[in-house]
């Protein structure tokens, strides 16, 4: 068996890694990392954004951004991208290729996630932070900008990371839209192959578990360091905080 | 076609037994596959805590593949793999028997049990052991003192992250659609074949998963709420 899915992957690993397909930029593996690291760099600011509106005073920014959090977290992922599957388009009244549908699908899922990651991050450095950035003169953003996002957004290296990885993991509900990721470009292989189903997904599972176990171990090298530095500073209570968001933006999928 | 119509979907007879259908396989697929994971779980954990090596390698070993590999690649493994390896008379019987729906169950539940375990190990290991020397002390046996005092306060510790992998268990029976479970995902996008109302049937699907996520996140909230003894005793 081991044989038929070394034979598998020589003859389909162009189509399974960066194969070439007409609606998206490069195809399979490549895909899917582009597809993953775009959603994250764009989900991230945004997620800054939500996260300060959730713990503003005003109840006109907090009450919007506090419902999107909810919906996205109470609905599936699927349903999410079946919406912009038609929504996208209508709005931008152009045909849209899969790839971008998806990016904006994961961007807002993400970014919901992401805020309630930065959201803890930032309560998590408690009220001395900022009273004292304010002592020293610095306005709400001033402090904000200089004192608590630098503290917290170092303390969340790797709950992004973790995000990261269950972004790679969403990014397979793309298949339902034909987006030509990994996942795709393996039921493709699947589709020319017929007779081995079993070798191909289990090639498939492989690569995953290789790519996602490997970020998941720097996370957890890294989360371990943070731990130990901030338990240096007298912040138990700040990196067990941290510790917990970690674990929930890696629940998903 | 018109403007947004609800009524044109929540009138139509067909369209709503399509719906009811949908909600009942995935609440067979969600609790089928929690019940799966939570009886997974316990034994998983029970491994874990066994003397000897091999249990806690093995255990390691399961809880890394279900976190690493996403859940939908774990239901195509399934569905579209080992399916096709079983013998002829299983593969007949399954067939005949909703087999989409039986594999949705048989890999959510694997995936789930990976994480339920792990959330009930930490629950447990943030019980201090201290209490398991005070039960032995007090002429507990091993599995008594684990029944009677360090259980229920792991479990107490536990309940939310259960409670959200719960919710997102729900959530993610709507991949069945992927290997060809008749769930509500499905039928909504089936009502939408049939009836081109996009918008309306989507914006139907979506309240539903809503509301019963809504429901379980509720009920997870009371089960904690009574679950703090010191909530209990004021009671």
């Amino acid at each position: 068996m081991i044989h038929d899915m070394i034979a598998i992957f020589q003859d389909y690993w162009l189509l399974l890694l960066i194969g070439q397909y007409p609606n998206g930029p490069l195809g399979g593996l490549a895909n899917t990392l582009i597809l993953s690291a775009l959603s994250i760099a764009l989900a991230f600011p945004i997620s800054i954004l939500m996260a300060l509106a959730r713990i503003s005073k005003w109840r006109l920014l907090r009450w919007p951004v506090t419902v999107l959090v909810y919906v996205t977290r109470g609905v599936p992922l699927l349903m999410l991208i079946l919406w912009s599957y038609f929504l996208v388009p209508l709005l931008t009244g152009a045909d849209v290729p899969s790839f971008v549908t998806m990016l904006t699908t994961l961007v807002i899922y993400q970014g919901a996630f992401l805020s309630e990651v930065v959201r803890a991050g930032i309560v998590s450095l408690g009220h001395g932070q900022m009273d004292a950035a304010k002592a020293l003169g610095h306005s709400y953003l001033g402090a904000m900008r200089f004192i608590i996002l630098p503290q917290a957004l170092y303390n969340m290296i790797p709950s992004i990371l973790s995000t990261f990885v269950s972004t790679i993991k969403d990014t397979t509900l793309g298949y339902v839209i034909n987006v030509p990721d990994l996942t795709f470009a393996a039921s493709q292989v699947n589709n020319q192959l017929l007779t081995q189903p079993f070798q191909v997904f289990l090639i498939l599972a492989v690569i995953y578990y290789a790519i996602c176990w490997s970020i998941t171990f720097v996370a957890n090298r890294l989360e371990r360091r943070i731990t130990r530095k901030r338990a240096g500073l007298g912040g138990d209570r700040a990196a067990a905080a941290v510790a917990v968001p970690a674990k929930i933006a890696s629940e998903q999928l | 076609m018109s403007g947004f119509d609800l009524s044109a979907i929540l009138t139509n007879p067909e369209y709503i037994s399509m719906l009811i259908h949908g909600i009942e396989i995935t609440f067979v697929i969600a609790i089928g596959s929690w019940l799966l994971a939570m009886t997974l779980a316990i034994l998983l954990l029970a491994l874990r805590f066994s003397p000897g090596r091999f249990g806690n390698a093995f255990v390691a070993g399961y809880v890394s593949y279900h976190r690493n590999v996403p859940t939908l690649v774990q239901l195509m493994l399934w569905y579209f793999g080992i399916f096709t390896l079983l013998p002829d008379w299983l593969t007949y019987w399954l067939a005949s028997h909703n087999a989409e729906a039986i594999f949705a169950v048989i890999g959510l539940g694997l995936c789930q049990a990976a994480y339920f375990s792990e959330d009930l190990r930490s629950g447990l290991r943030s019980v201090s052991p201290g209490q398991m020397e005070a039960a032995r002390a007090l002429g507990h046996g091993y599995l008594s003192a684990m029944r009677f005092v360090m259980m229920p306060q792991g479990v107490r510790n536990a309940l939310p992250p259960l409670i959200n992998h719960s919710v997102s268990l729900f959530k993610n029976s709507s991949l069945g659609i992927v290997i060809g479970a008749s769930e509500l995902t499905h039928a909504v996008k089936e009502i939408e074949n049939l009836s081109f109302r996009t918008f309306e049937v989507y914006l139907i699907g979506t309240v539903l998963y809503l509301f019963f996520s809504l429901i379980i996140m509720g009920a997870g909230a009371f089960i904690s709420m009574r679950a703090d003894p010191a909530r209990r005793a004021r009671a």
